[in-house]
């Protein structure tokens, strides 16, 4: 009697979980961010074949890095044949606002297993992140929602730069151009996103002069790291004045 | 890319970018930063977007390219625009491609 009551119980918690939707919720969440990834990344894996990678070393970036401005910025670096290092602590830079993301997703995606962070965290994106915010207060199994949404993102990521890499070899449409300008349109639509306050527009003003001086005047791709840390802590400097 | 050159590179952004994503949230908020390291934090998105954006459309070859015939400054006006109005990354990518290549036609 006891064992049939056991099972049901079991039956049950099965039933719950294949009923929760999260996991179903997030693949869906995440069509528009493909959409929205589709032009980057083929955009990304054409620039990337064309300023020196193979296609399977383009593709193999998507797949271990999974972080669209830092490879766009990296490609950009390759090309002016920057340093490695250089290269890595661009990429470090550019994805330093990746601890605030995270930071504030852990608010909803608190005591779980250990096992479950390093799969959670890789597939934290502006964009994942952004669509998670929205939603994710509203899901059962806040985990299993957040996994659908960024796996299915990143395999809409690795997949259009794949399939930019490997379109590349067989059709040479050169460098230059309007592709040139995906780079920089997604830069204006990233900061429009992220300001939100007059500090804010301070600093990226202060960042935009600061940028291109040190770019003038100093050779090498130091120009973005200084102009960063630099404009960073004017934004401190006025808010704690304020 | 040279094969020893390339691992070295995707093996420090794989460490670079993994890291900063992990941490905080394997942390979760056991300890908190201190408020001004966070404070800073918080401005490095918009100061590192605008330090990547001004170069990319008012330099080129290492020189200040203020021209009219600077396809891309000219583009990034409008392309501002439909960012601002949308916030949307599909459509600003889009739009932006859509008014460099009107503006190469035009100029």
């Amino acid at each position: 009697m006891q064992q049939s009551e056991e099972s049901i119980t079991k039956e049950n918690k099965l039933t719950a979980k294949l009923n929760d939707s999260s996991l179903k919720d997030g693949v869906k969440d995440a069509l528009p961010i493909i959409l929205g990834y589709l032009p980057i990344g083929i955009a990304y894996g054409m620039l990337a074949v064309n300023k020196g990678l193979t296609p399977l070393q383009a593709t193999a970036m998507s797949l271990f890095v999974f972080a669209g401005s830092a490879q766009l910025v990296s490609i950009e670096m390759i090309a002016a044949g920057a340093a490695v290092a250089a290269i890595v602590v661009m990429t470090f830079l550019v994805n330093l606002r990746h601890l605030l993301l995270s930071a504030s997703l852990s608010l909803h995606l608190r005591n779980l297993p250990f096992y479950y962070y390093p799969f959670l965290g890789f597939l934290i994106t502006d964009e994942s992140f952004a669509v998670a915010m929205s939603k994710i207060e509203s899901q059962k199994n806040k985990q299993r929602y957040f996994l659908g949404l960024g796996f299915t993102a990143y395999l809409g990521w690795v997949f259009s730069s794949a399939v930019g890499a490997f379109l590349t070899e067989f059709i040479d449409l050169g460098s230059g151009g309007a592709l040139d300008f995906v780079l920089p349109a997604m830069f204006v639509v990233l900061l429009v996103m992220q300001i939100s306050s007059r500090t804010e527009i301070i600093v990226a003003l202060f960042s935009v002069f600061a940028s291109l001086f040190f770019a003038l005047t100093i050779n090498g791709s130091w120009n973005i790291i200084l102009a960063t840390v630099l404009a960073a802590f004017l934004g401190v400097y006025i808010d704690g004045n304020s | 890319m040279e094969i020893v050159k390339f691992m070295l590179m995707i093996g420090g952004m794989v460490l670079v970018t993994f890291i900063p994503r992990v941490l905080p949230l394997a942390l979760l908020g056991k300890k908190e930063l201190p408020e001004k390291v966070v404070l800073w934090l918080s401005f490095i998105p918009a100061a590192v977007l605008a330090a990547l954006l001004a170069p990319s459309i008012l330099l080129k070859n290492g020189n200040l390219y203020l021209s009219l015939e600077n396809t891309a400054l000219i583009a990034f006006f409008p392309t501002l625009l439909v960012a601002y109005k949308t916030k949307n990354i599909f459509y600003t990518v889009s739009g932006g491609l859509i008014f460099y290549l009107l503006i190469s036609l035009l100029f």
